[in-house]
């Protein structure tokens, strides 16, 4: 680890404001951050932290909206969300192990946009909206607006995720199977059904990021079923290669997990 | 009824309260005032010339002590091997210079090219930044095949090429067995990779080197399994340091599994800076580090072939393996998959004619050596799977297979140069199956597939050869060292034991077993007894802990010298007694003159050795302490059968282990609790290797695994309940304890159960798949199953 100077605002605007010094970055959770600085490949002249502001910490429910601060951790996500938007919870309660969802944050992960993180599947699967908010105030910011690829997303510099929408849909599930090293999703796909429609997000997949199955998605609007996708032929979004699966497994993975989350969706 | 102390007893382990509250005293926690702080740049690519190191930016950093490269070690000897293998052709194995720092070419991603000492250990990692080596890439050789191909880029210049010995074994029996597997009436032939893995032991390495300018003493305090060893291969080969100015001090070790036996060159990176600087230098490993510089294990890639005569009697095993070494020799790298491995083929069938080949080759990867089991998990392997595959073939129960080729009498002669003892491989067979509810299967099976699920039954057997090793044979078979152990008892004046032993725990629960063989020769209690091991200063020159030693011939050499003490003491009672010593008896800590009611206690007995005012002193001397060298005069046989019971996804390829059981022969066993420890442990790193792990590289030698990210260690998640069984016990005949071993069984053991299940679940589902390379992870399962539809 690189020597640095941690601040710790207690609002967003003072935040917002120390983001706008020379070389600053915010922290959140750190467990994205923490390793990656401790392997000297992240780097900055200060950290601001975003762990001590309260008015980023709420989770509230209404008019058929789940609304998470950008700093609400994974565990306060599975406790406080669970009666609201299970399916939502679930995800946040299968992130890592318990000390990695007492710190990290629905904010921190929706800012790195890992190709393989849980939340932006989440995040795109509900069609939430993210709030941004930096030196020029908040924008809303529509989650098909905001994944642009692999790391890459809508935030500009100076900007921190202060709030994240979630829709509340009438069934969803999000079924994820483990890469066996990291445990994060080596594919996982959150399934959420709408009045309006069917939404299918796919993540851990494609080199791109997070992606709408979109063939999925009309199919199921007709008919929400396992059986409806059986004739589909499964995505072919640039799928990742690793060790741990190849494109062909993780596009086959695409669809045997779509149908198990339509499947177990409530 | 069980035991409550003494020998069979499971007594709590005492060193675990230390352990658990976080009280340990490992090599970390030793911080030596005034220590300064190294640490190493390491190459970023496979293989390379180096044609400069620009070190002066980093001279001039904060802190900055030294900066040394190659040329500081001139005159100071590479790390040495401790076993010579001689090739088919007569020749000894080509050996290459393995300098401490990279000398001319780097060699594997995380050889080590410049080494900075500061202040702190900060400011070292900042300046070794700094450095800027001019490094020309080479092409690296990676693929042991294409590494011995004709113009292959050559590891070292020097050598001849990147074959580093051609064993055969027994060569005598090669043309006998090729005839035999000609005129077989079936022939099974599988060809298979054994994976390569890393150890990661909790506690990275970790060297403290420290010099002493008023008594020119040099100490080395590191994290090793055998610190007597280390001293002497650094101070003879290294450093040119005697022994009685060297000291090496392992204290408590955070696990080893073979990867803290060999000498490092960080250890005598820090031994010999210390002197130089005249300032303790410290280096502790980062995980990082750790994945590209502590020696990995196995990684063979091996054709065997099973003859069978028409009556599926076993006639003949040929066996073919490319074993890697990576860049350099580790300390007993070539020892692992010959004299290791090609021994131990036979298994535990009374196969007459062995025959096995093994090429060892360099490749710009970290060097290879022994991980728990070494060479005997790879024989085991591909000797299970070849019969159950052959029982497949032959459309026969694997069981009875096993059963129909067991060997039943001891002793017996392997073809392959080893002489088992004792053994009951029907005994623990019917152990196991008594355990699994085999009949049972069919029906769960039944149930599995209606939950859309394929369920496997994988069942083998083991045999390890353990107690290592008779000094003379080992001598014969290129070992540079001797393989006895020892120990020294000392008394104490008011009763109480201090044994000190040349073994070294790494978390087996020496302190605990140990002291339980002693106090139960004795009748004293356990608490009486402390164990002192670790410390070259210490105790007497002993071998160290690997290969399922420790209580085999180090807890011999103790018996023998307790022994000593015993009668010694019984001399000494005798006296006070007056009764002739062959008539003095001692029991629960007692002296009694048979026939008499005389009774002396044993602190009676020890303080007069230490007061000895009414004492013998013209036939023998005061004080009570002894020292025996142990020299086995066989390996012991360690064996056992064991299942693994599958579930399969077949839509995912995911394997779920849902029963996996052990029926295991380890003799006479101490601490029953330890010996299910070590089972437990053995079972899940034979686990992990089947489902998990995989130290990977790509074609340019860069290292795909090389964190946590994407190196599958198992987790208690991955785990089932074990079921574990130990109750079948053929003594060793040949160790005063009739002690087998235990430490590396479960690994050995588990991984063809676990392929052999996968195997079973898919056949099952019609999927006509022979063999799937391990790990069978969840993408590799599902790859075999659709190509094989
Ligand atoms: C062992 C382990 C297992 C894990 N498993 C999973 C898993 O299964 N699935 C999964 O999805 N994730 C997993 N993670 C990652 C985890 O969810 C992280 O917590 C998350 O990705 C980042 O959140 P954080 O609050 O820790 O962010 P940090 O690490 O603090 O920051 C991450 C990045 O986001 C930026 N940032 C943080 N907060 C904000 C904000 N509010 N606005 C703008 N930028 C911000 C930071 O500057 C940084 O660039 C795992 C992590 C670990 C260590």
């Amino acid at each position: 680890m690189y020597d640095f100077t941690l601040t710790r605002p207690t609002t967003i605007a003072d935040a917002v404001s120390a983001l706008q010094g020379e070389d600053a970055q915010p922290i959140a959770g750190g467990q994205t951050l923490l390793p990656t600085m401790k392997a000297r490949l992240a780097q900055a002249e200060t950290f601001v932290s975003l762990t001590g502001i309260s008015e980023m910490r709420g989770i509230s429910a209404a008019d058929g909206v789940l609304t998470l601060g950008g700093g609400a951790t994974h565990a306060t996500v599975a406790r406080e969300a669970a009666a609201s938007y299970p399916a939502l919870a679930s995800l946040a309660g299968r992130i890592g192990d318990p000390a990695v969802r007492t710190r990290g944050t629905v904010g921190g992960s929706i800012a790195n946009n890992d190709p393989s993180a849980c939340y932006p599947a989440g995040a795109l699967g509900s069609g939430a909206t993210i709030t941004a908010t930096g030196p020029n105030g908040s924008r809303e910011i529509a989650a098909d607006d905001y994944f642009q690829g692999m790391f890459a997303t809508a935030l500009e510099e100076g900007e921190i995720i202060t709030k994240v929408a979630f829709p509340i849909p009438e069934k969803a599930a999000y079924e994820k199977m483990l890469q066996p090293a990291s445990r994060f999703p080596l594919v996982a796909v959150f399934v959420a059904k709408y009045a309006d429609g069917v939404r299918v997000a796919i993540t851990g997949a494609s080199t791109d990021g997070v992606f709408r199955w979109s063939e999925a998605e009309a199919a199921l609007s007709g008919d929400f079923s396992p059986a409806a996708i059986e004739g589909l032929t499964p995505p072919s979004n640039d799928m990742i290669s690793d060790l741990h699966g190849t494109p062909e497994y993780r596009a086959h993975l695409c669809k045997v997990l779509t149908a198990r989350a339509v499947r177990s969706a409530q | 009824m069980p035991k409550d102390h003494g020998i069979g007893a499971s007594s709590k382990r005492r060193e675990d309260a230390r352990f658990l509250t976080g009280k340990g005293r490992y090599t970390d926690d030793i911080n030596v005032a005034g220590q300064a702080h190294v640490a190493f740049l390491r190459s970023d690519v496979a293989h390379g010339r180096i044609n400069g190191i620009d070190t002066s930016a980093a001279e001039g950093m904060p802190g900055v002590l030294r900066v040394f490269t190659a040329k500081d070690f001139e005159g100071v000897g590479g790390l040495p091997c401790g076993w010579q293998i001689t090739s088919i052709d007569g020749n000894p194995m080509q050996e290459p210079k393995h300098p401490i720092l990279a000398d001319g070419k780097v060699r594997h991603v995380g050889d080590p090219i410049a080494a900075v000492v500061a202040e702190t250990a900060a400011q070292a990692r900042d300046a070794a930044e700094a450095i800027v080596p001019d490094i020309e890439t080479l092409p690296a050789v990676i693929d042991m095949k294409a590494a011995l191909a004709e113009g292959a880029p050559k590891v070292h210049d020097d050598l001849t090429s990147n074959l580093c010995y051609d064993w055969g074994f027994v060569q005598e029996n090669k043309e006998a067995v090729d005839k035999a597997v000609a005129e077989a009436a079936h022939v099974t032939t599988l060809e298979l990779v054994n994976n390569r893995l890393v150890a990661n032991p909790m506690e990275p390495r970790v060297a403290v080197g420290d010099y002493a300018l008023h008594s020119d003493e040099s100490t080395l305090y590191t994290t090793s399994q055998n610190p007597h060893v280390i001293r002497l291969l650094m101070g003879a080969f290294v450093l040119g340091i005697p022994e009685h100015k060297l000291r090496v001090v392992a204290p408590d070790v955070g696990g080893g599994f073979g990867t803290k036996i060999f000498h490092y060159a960080e250890e005598a990176f820090c031994t010999f800076a210390a002197k130089e600087l005249q300032r303790p230098v410290k280096w502790t490993s980062t995980r990082s580090e750790a994945f590209m510089s502590d020696a990995h294990g196995r990684d063979h890639v091996t054709k065997i072939e099973l003859a069978l005569d028409a009556d599926n009697n076993f006639t003949a095993i040929r066996c073919q393996t490319y074993a890697n070494m990576g860049a350099y020799l580790s300390t007993f790298a070539p020892s692992v998959p010959t004299w290791l491995h090609g021994t131990l083929l036979a298994g535990n069938y009374k196969t007459p004619l062995i025959y096995t080949n093994v090429k060892a080759v360099f490749t710009n990867t970290v060097p290879v050596d022994a991980y728990r089991g070494a060479g005997r998990p790879e024989a085991t392997f591909q000797l299970e799977r070849v019969i159950d595959m052959a029982a497949r073939e032959l459309g026969v129960d694997p069981v009875a297979l096993r059963r129909q080729n067991f060997i039943t009498e001891f002793p017996y002669a392997t073809p392959v140069a080893v002489e088992y003892d004792t053994g009951d491989y029907e005994g623990t067979m019917t152990k196991l199956l008594a355990m699994i509810d085999r009949d049972g299967f069919a029906e769960r099976r039944r149930q599995s597939e209606a939950n859309g699920k394929l369920r496997g039954l994988g069942i083998n057997c083991y045999i390890e050869a353990c107690g290592i090793a008779p000094s003379q044979l080992v001598g014969q078979l290129g070992a540079r060292a001797g393989l006895y152990e020892s120990a020294t008892v000392r008394v104490n004046a008011t009763g109480g034991l201090v044994v000190m032993t040349g073994s070294h725990s790494h978390g087996q629960g020496h302190e605990t077993s140990f002291a339980q063989v002693v106090a139960d020769m004795i009748g004293i209690d356990e608490g009486q007894v402390e164990i002192v091991h670790g410390d070259t200063a210490n105790t007497p020159m002993g071998m160290g802990t690997y290969g399922s030693r420790s209580l085999a011939v180090g807890g011999s050499a103790m018996v023998r010298a307790t022994e000593k003490i015993i009668a010694k003491a019984k001399k000494i009672a005798s006296h006070l007694m007056e009764a002739s010593a062959d008539d003095i008896e001692l029991k629960d800590g007692k002296f009694t003159v048979a026939g008499t009611d005389k009774e002396l206690a044993w602190g009676d007995v020890t303080l007069a050795a230490y007061v000895p005012h009414n004492y013998p002193l013209d036939e023998i001397e005061p004080g009570l302490e002894e020292t025996a060298f142990y020299d086995p005069n066989n390996f012991t046989y360690p064996a056992g059968a064991y299942a693994c019971e599958v579930e399969v996804d077949p839509e995912t390829g995911k394997v779920d282990i849902l029963a996996m059981a052990a029926a295991d022969d380890f003799g006479n066993v101490v601490n029953p609790m330890i010996v299910e420890g070590q089972v437990h442990g053995g079972l899940a790193q034979g686990i992990g290797q089947a489902l998990l792990e995989n130290c990977a590289y790509d074609a340019d030698g860069q290292l795909l695994s090389a964190s946590y990210m994407d190196y599958a260690m198992p987790r208690a998640h991955d785990m089932p309940m074990f079921q574990v069984d130990h109750s079948s016990q053929t003594p060793c005949t040949h160790n005063p304890l009739g002690v087998k071993g235990c430490g590396e069984a479960g690994a050995i053991g588990s991984p063809p159960s676990v392929v052999n299940a996968v195997i079973d679940a898919l056949q099952s589902g019609g999927h006509d798949v022979r063999h799937i390379d391990m790990p069978l992870t969840p993408a590799r399962v599902w790859s075999a199953m659709n190509a094989a539809k």
